[in-house]
Protein backbone atom coordinates (compact mmCIF):
# COMPACT_ATOMS: atom_id res chain seq x y z
CA UNK A 1 0.00 0.00 0.00
CA UNK A 2 1.56 3.35 -1.13
CA UNK A 3 1.47 6.59 0.86
CA UNK A 4 -1.70 7.96 -1.63
CA UNK A 5 -3.40 5.04 -0.96
CA UNK A 6 -3.37 5.57 2.92
CA UNK A 7 -4.47 9.31 2.63
CA UNK A 8 -7.02 8.52 -0.02
CA UNK A 9 -8.56 5.59 2.55
CA UNK A 10 -8.32 8.13 5.31
CA UNK A 11 -9.78 10.86 3.61
CA UNK A 12 -13.02 8.07 2.83
CA UNK A 13 -12.77 6.80 5.66
CA UNK A 14 -13.19 10.42 7.31
CA UNK A 15 -16.00 11.56 4.96
CA UNK A 16 -18.02 8.52 6.13
CA UNK A 17 -17.70 9.04 9.54
CA UNK A 18 -18.81 12.36 8.72
CA UNK A 19 -21.65 11.31 6.16
CA UNK A 20 -23.21 8.95 9.42
CA UNK A 21 -22.86 11.58 11.76
CA UNK A 22 -24.90 13.84 9.51
CA UNK A 23 -27.95 11.00 8.94
CA UNK A 24 -27.53 10.25 12.80
CA UNK A 25 -27.61 13.14 14.96
CA UNK A 26 -30.67 15.29 15.20
CA UNK A 27 -28.92 18.05 16.72
CA UNK A 28 -27.97 21.20 14.25
CA UNK A 29 -24.82 21.74 15.77
CA UNK A 30 -23.52 17.81 15.48
CA UNK A 31 -24.98 17.92 11.48
CA UNK A 32 -22.58 20.86 11.37
CA UNK A 33 -19.32 19.51 12.92
CA UNK A 34 -20.22 16.18 10.98
CA UNK A 35 -20.05 18.18 7.59
CA UNK A 36 -16.62 19.93 8.73
CA UNK A 37 -15.15 16.10 9.18
CA UNK A 38 -16.98 15.02 5.62
CA UNK A 39 -15.09 17.74 4.11
CA UNK A 40 -11.65 17.22 5.62
CA UNK A 41 -12.31 13.87 4.23
CA UNK A 42 -12.37 15.32 1.04
CA UNK A 43 -9.46 17.47 1.08
CA UNK A 44 -6.84 14.73 2.22
CA UNK A 45 -8.26 12.52 -0.43
CA UNK A 46 -7.61 15.82 -2.66
CA UNK A 47 -4.49 16.33 -1.40
CA UNK A 48 -3.60 12.86 -1.64
CA UNK A 49 -4.05 12.13 -5.06
CA UNK A 50 -2.17 15.67 -5.96
CA UNK A 51 0.87 13.55 -5.20
CA UNK A 52 0.25 10.19 -6.65
CA UNK A 53 2.81 10.06 -8.65
CA UNK A 54 6.47 9.07 -6.48
CA UNK A 55 9.01 11.33 -7.36
CA UNK A 56 7.29 14.32 -8.88
CA UNK A 57 6.13 17.70 -7.82
CA UNK A 58 2.56 17.31 -6.47
CA UNK A 59 -0.52 18.00 -8.97
CA UNK A 60 -1.23 21.75 -8.47
CA UNK A 61 -4.42 21.77 -8.92
CA UNK A 62 -6.22 19.28 -6.32
CA UNK A 63 -4.05 21.49 -3.93
CA UNK A 64 -5.81 24.57 -5.14
CA UNK A 65 -9.40 23.39 -4.89
CA UNK A 66 -8.56 22.39 -1.56
CA UNK A 67 -7.56 25.58 -1.22
CA UNK A 68 -10.72 26.77 -2.18
CA UNK A 69 -12.64 24.18 -0.37
CA UNK A 70 -11.35 25.41 2.94
CA UNK A 71 -12.30 28.69 2.67
CA UNK A 72 -16.19 27.80 1.18
CA UNK A 73 -16.42 25.35 4.12
CA UNK A 74 -15.75 28.21 6.28
CA UNK A 75 -18.46 30.27 4.87
CA UNK A 76 -21.05 27.65 4.55
CA UNK A 77 -20.39 26.51 8.23
CA UNK A 78 -20.56 30.42 9.49
CA UNK A 79 -24.05 29.96 7.43
CA UNK A 80 -25.06 26.93 8.78
CA UNK A 81 -24.12 28.31 12.03
CA UNK A 82 -25.90 31.68 12.06
CA UNK A 83 -29.28 29.54 10.75
CA UNK A 84 -29.33 26.94 13.52
CA UNK A 85 -28.99 30.20 15.83
CA UNK A 86 -31.41 31.40 14.23
CA UNK A 87 -33.67 28.24 14.79
CA UNK A 88 -32.99 27.78 18.35
CA UNK A 89 -33.94 31.84 18.70
CA UNK A 90 -37.28 31.40 16.94
CA UNK A 91 -38.04 27.79 18.14
CA UNK A 92 -36.12 26.90 21.65
CA UNK A 93 -34.10 23.93 20.27
CA UNK A 94 -31.87 23.51 18.12
CA UNK A 95 -32.64 19.87 17.12
CA UNK A 96 -34.15 18.88 14.38
CA UNK A 97 -37.41 16.73 14.30
CA UNK A 98 -37.33 16.46 17.78
CA UNK A 99 -40.83 14.66 17.78
CA UNK A 100 -39.73 11.85 15.57
CA UNK A 101 -36.80 11.00 18.59
CA UNK A 102 -37.03 9.87 22.28
CA UNK A 103 -35.83 13.11 23.69
CA UNK A 104 -37.52 15.40 26.18
CA UNK A 105 -37.86 18.68 24.30
CA UNK A 106 -35.11 21.02 25.87
CA UNK A 107 -37.67 24.07 25.07
CA UNK A 108 -37.27 27.16 27.54
CA UNK A 109 -33.89 27.07 29.05
CA UNK B 1 -29.06 24.35 28.42
CA UNK B 2 -30.33 21.11 27.02
CA UNK B 3 -30.34 17.48 28.00
CA UNK B 4 -28.26 15.22 26.82
CA UNK B 5 -27.57 14.84 22.93
CA UNK B 6 -30.54 12.08 21.78
CA UNK B 7 -29.51 9.76 19.14
CA UNK B 8 -31.64 8.45 16.54
CA UNK B 9 -33.60 5.47 17.09
CA UNK B 10 -31.64 1.89 16.24
CA UNK B 11 -33.15 1.26 12.89
CA UNK B 12 -31.98 4.82 11.76
CA UNK B 13 -28.93 4.25 12.69
CA UNK B 14 -27.99 0.65 11.21
CA UNK B 15 -29.80 1.93 7.83
CA UNK B 16 -27.37 4.89 7.79
CA UNK B 17 -24.60 2.30 8.97
CA UNK B 18 -25.20 0.47 6.02
CA UNK B 19 -25.62 3.25 3.87
CA UNK B 20 -22.32 4.41 5.02
CA UNK B 21 -20.55 1.00 4.57
CA UNK B 22 -21.69 1.29 1.03
CA UNK B 23 -20.71 4.68 0.45
CA UNK B 24 -17.08 3.88 2.07
CA UNK B 25 -16.12 0.39 0.01
CA UNK B 26 -17.69 2.47 -3.17
CA UNK B 27 -15.28 5.42 -2.11
CA UNK B 28 -12.28 3.07 -0.88
CA UNK B 29 -12.41 1.33 -4.51
CA UNK B 30 -13.17 4.91 -6.98
CA UNK B 31 -9.82 6.37 -4.78
CA UNK B 32 -7.33 3.00 -5.13
CA UNK B 33 -8.43 2.50 -9.08
CA UNK B 34 -6.73 6.21 -9.58
CA UNK B 35 -3.91 5.02 -12.02
CA UNK B 36 -0.27 5.77 -10.43
CA UNK B 37 1.32 6.40 -13.52
CA UNK B 38 -0.12 9.86 -14.53
CA UNK B 39 -0.34 13.18 -12.56
CA UNK B 40 -3.35 14.31 -13.77
CA UNK B 41 -2.76 18.12 -15.17
CA UNK B 42 0.20 18.73 -13.80
CA UNK B 43 2.50 18.57 -17.22
CA UNK B 44 -0.35 21.06 -18.24
CA UNK B 45 -0.10 23.68 -15.79
CA UNK B 46 4.11 22.91 -15.97
CA UNK B 47 3.82 23.66 -19.31
CA UNK B 48 1.76 27.43 -19.07
CA UNK B 49 3.17 27.93 -15.59
CA UNK B 50 5.60 30.71 -17.86
CA UNK B 51 2.82 32.34 -19.19
CA UNK B 52 0.39 32.75 -15.82
CA UNK B 53 2.68 35.42 -14.96
CA UNK B 54 3.51 34.11 -11.35
CA UNK B 55 5.73 31.46 -10.72
CA UNK B 56 3.92 29.24 -8.04
CA UNK B 57 1.56 26.69 -9.67
CA UNK B 58 -1.34 26.76 -6.91
CA UNK B 59 -1.06 30.26 -6.98
CA UNK B 60 -1.28 30.49 -11.18
CA UNK B 61 -4.31 27.62 -10.98
CA UNK B 62 -6.02 29.66 -8.87
CA UNK B 63 -5.93 33.38 -10.28
CA UNK B 64 -5.26 32.47 -14.04
CA UNK B 65 -6.21 29.37 -15.29
CA UNK B 66 -9.37 28.79 -12.80
CA UNK B 67 -9.47 32.15 -11.61
CA UNK B 68 -13.17 31.79 -12.59
CA UNK B 69 -13.37 29.10 -9.56
CA UNK B 70 -11.58 31.71 -7.02
CA UNK B 71 -13.88 34.43 -8.17
CA UNK B 72 -17.16 32.49 -7.41
CA UNK B 73 -15.42 31.33 -4.18
CA UNK B 74 -15.10 35.27 -3.58
CA UNK B 75 -19.04 35.25 -3.92
CA UNK B 76 -19.94 32.35 -1.93
CA UNK B 77 -18.02 33.95 0.76
CA UNK B 78 -19.40 37.34 0.21
CA UNK B 79 -23.27 35.58 -0.11
CA UNK B 80 -22.69 33.54 3.19
CA UNK B 81 -21.55 36.45 5.27
CA UNK B 82 -24.27 38.78 3.51
CA UNK B 83 -26.92 35.65 5.05
CA UNK B 84 -25.15 35.22 8.16
CA UNK B 85 -25.03 39.25 8.62
CA UNK B 86 -29.19 38.86 7.57
CA UNK B 87 -29.95 36.62 9.92
CA UNK B 88 -28.21 37.89 13.36
CA UNK B 89 -31.04 38.76 15.65
CA UNK B 90 -29.49 41.82 16.90
CA UNK B 91 -28.04 42.98 12.96
CA UNK B 92 -24.89 43.68 14.94
CA UNK B 93 -22.60 42.32 12.84
CA UNK B 94 -19.75 44.37 14.65
CA UNK B 95 -17.12 42.90 17.56
CA UNK B 96 -18.92 44.98 20.23
CA UNK B 97 -20.72 42.08 21.39
CA UNK B 98 -18.23 39.62 23.10
CA UNK B 99 -15.81 43.04 23.41
CA UNK B 100 -17.01 43.08 27.45
CA UNK B 101 -15.60 39.26 27.84
CA UNK B 102 -12.28 40.56 28.06
CA UNK B 103 -9.18 39.47 29.61
CA UNK B 104 -6.09 41.62 30.23
CA UNK B 105 -3.37 39.04 29.77
CA UNK B 106 -4.92 37.72 26.68
CA UNK B 107 -5.52 41.81 25.21
CA UNK B 108 -1.71 42.53 25.87
CA UNK B 109 -0.95 39.55 24.28
CA UNK B 110 -3.29 40.76 21.58
CA UNK B 111 -1.31 44.19 20.89
CA UNK B 112 1.98 42.37 20.36
CA UNK B 113 0.29 39.77 18.20
CA UNK B 114 -1.72 41.63 15.69
CA UNK B 115 0.84 43.68 14.04
CA UNK B 116 2.92 41.03 14.04
CA UNK B 117 0.17 38.96 12.07
CA UNK B 118 -0.75 42.15 9.57
CA UNK B 119 2.70 41.97 8.57
CA UNK B 120 2.86 38.08 8.42
CA UNK B 121 -0.38 38.73 6.23
CA UNK B 122 1.70 41.08 3.54
CA UNK B 123 4.54 38.54 3.74
CA UNK B 124 2.32 35.56 2.27
CA UNK B 125 0.24 37.70 0.05
CA UNK B 126 3.81 38.46 -1.74
CA UNK B 127 5.53 35.07 -1.26
CA UNK B 128 2.26 33.87 -3.06
CA UNK B 129 3.69 35.07 -6.59
CA UNK B 130 6.88 32.48 -6.02
CA UNK B 131 6.05 29.72 -2.98
CA UNK B 132 3.25 28.67 -1.24
CA UNK B 133 1.00 31.63 0.08
CA UNK B 134 -1.53 34.36 -1.43
CA UNK B 135 -4.49 35.84 -0.69
CA UNK B 136 -6.46 33.12 1.10
CA UNK B 137 -3.87 32.43 3.79
CA UNK B 138 -2.73 35.86 3.52
CA UNK B 139 -6.93 36.85 4.49
CA UNK B 140 -7.21 33.85 6.98
CA UNK B 141 -4.09 35.46 8.87
CA UNK B 142 -5.58 38.99 8.99
CA UNK B 143 -8.68 37.45 9.85
CA UNK B 144 -7.37 35.59 12.61
CA UNK B 145 -5.74 39.12 13.94
CA UNK B 146 -9.05 40.10 13.38
CA UNK B 147 -10.87 37.50 15.44
CA UNK B 148 -7.91 37.60 18.30
CA UNK B 149 -8.81 41.48 18.93
CA UNK B 150 -11.78 41.11 18.93
CA UNK B 151 -11.86 38.05 21.28
CA UNK B 152 -9.40 40.29 24.10
CA UNK B 153 -11.72 43.54 24.22
CA UNK B 154 -10.73 45.74 21.73
CA UNK B 155 -14.30 46.86 19.97
CA UNK B 156 -14.09 48.17 16.48
CA UNK B 157 -12.36 51.64 16.24
CA UNK B 158 -14.85 54.28 15.57
CA UNK B 159 -13.34 54.70 12.35
CA UNK B 160 -14.45 51.79 10.70
CA UNK B 161 -18.11 52.43 10.28
CA UNK B 162 -20.48 50.11 9.53
CA UNK B 163 -20.38 50.91 5.78
CA UNK B 164 -16.42 50.38 5.75
CA UNK B 165 -16.85 47.28 6.89
CA UNK B 166 -19.78 46.11 4.38
CA UNK B 167 -17.14 47.80 1.62
CA UNK B 168 -13.97 45.70 3.34
CA UNK B 169 -16.80 42.71 2.93
CA UNK B 170 -17.77 43.44 -1.01
CA UNK B 171 -14.50 45.12 -2.12
CA UNK B 172 -12.63 41.77 -3.18
CA UNK B 173 -15.28 40.65 -5.41
CA UNK B 174 -16.16 43.93 -7.19
CA UNK B 175 -12.02 44.20 -7.55
CA UNK B 176 -12.19 40.83 -9.03
CA UNK B 177 -14.95 41.16 -11.26
CA UNK B 178 -14.06 44.83 -12.56
CA UNK B 179 -10.28 43.55 -13.77
CA UNK B 180 -12.17 40.49 -15.28
CA UNK B 181 -14.57 42.58 -17.33
CA UNK B 182 -11.74 45.09 -17.83
CA UNK B 183 -10.07 42.30 -19.98
CA UNK B 184 -12.98 41.57 -22.14
CA UNK B 185 -13.37 45.52 -22.42
CA UNK B 186 -9.42 45.69 -23.61
CA UNK B 187 -10.26 42.67 -26.28
CA UNK B 188 -9.54 39.41 -24.15
CA UNK B 189 -11.90 36.46 -22.72
CA UNK B 190 -13.56 36.44 -19.31
CA UNK B 191 -10.28 36.44 -16.60
CA UNK B 192 -7.90 36.38 -19.62
CA UNK B 193 -4.77 38.45 -18.47
CA UNK B 194 -2.32 40.45 -21.11
CA UNK B 195 0.51 38.54 -21.07
CA UNK B 196 2.53 41.50 -20.05
CA UNK B 197 0.13 43.26 -17.30
CA UNK B 198 -0.85 39.04 -15.66
CA UNK B 199 1.66 39.54 -12.83
CA UNK B 200 0.42 43.21 -11.69
CA UNK B 201 -3.63 42.36 -12.14
CA UNK B 202 -3.18 39.18 -10.07
CA UNK B 203 -1.23 41.17 -7.23
CA UNK B 204 -4.12 43.30 -7.31
CA UNK B 205 -6.63 41.46 -7.41
CA UNK B 206 -5.14 39.38 -4.91
CA UNK B 207 -4.59 42.58 -2.67
CA UNK B 208 -7.93 43.43 -2.24
CA UNK B 209 -8.80 39.59 -1.67
CA UNK B 210 -6.78 39.27 1.01
CA UNK B 211 -8.62 42.43 2.61
CA UNK B 212 -12.03 41.34 2.31
CA UNK B 213 -11.36 37.60 3.44
CA UNK B 214 -10.07 38.74 6.59
CA UNK B 215 -13.52 41.31 6.58
CA UNK B 216 -15.55 38.54 5.87
CA UNK B 217 -13.99 36.26 7.98
CA UNK B 218 -13.90 38.18 11.27
CA UNK B 219 -17.79 39.22 10.44
CA UNK B 220 -18.47 35.46 10.15
CA UNK B 221 -16.56 34.91 13.54
CA UNK B 222 -17.96 37.99 15.34
CA UNK B 223 -22.00 37.16 14.42
CA UNK B 224 -21.63 33.61 14.77
CA UNK B 225 -20.04 34.09 18.41
CA UNK B 226 -22.48 36.46 19.72
CA UNK B 227 -25.37 34.15 20.94
CA UNK B 228 -25.83 35.18 24.44
CA UNK B 229 -27.23 38.75 24.05
CA UNK B 230 -29.68 37.66 21.35
CA UNK B 231 -31.42 34.74 23.14
CA UNK B 232 -31.29 37.15 26.45
CA UNK B 233 -33.61 39.43 24.36
CA UNK B 234 -35.97 36.94 23.43
CA UNK B 235 -36.45 34.71 26.14
CA UNK B 236 -35.99 37.24 29.35
CA UNK B 237 -32.55 36.97 31.34
CA UNK B 238 -32.13 33.35 31.07
CA UNK B 239 -30.46 32.83 27.92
Amino acid sequence: MSQTDLYTLAGSALFVIGLYGLMTRPHLLHKVLALNISSAGVFFVLVGIARRVPGTTPDPLPHAMVLTGIVVTVSSTAFALALAKRIFTETGTAALDASDVDVEEDAGD
Amino acid sequence: MGKVTPKSPLPIRIAALAICAGVGALLSRAVLAIPETESGLAPLVDANLEASGVKNAVTAVLLNFRGYDTLLEIAVLMLATIGVLSLSVTQKGTWDPIAAQADPVLSALARFLAPVMILVSGYLLWAGEHAPGGAFQAGSVVGAAGVLLALSGYARPAWISRFALRAAISVGFIVFIAVAIGEMIAGGLLLQYPADLAKTLMLLVETWLTVSIGAILVSLFIASASPAEELRMRSGGEG
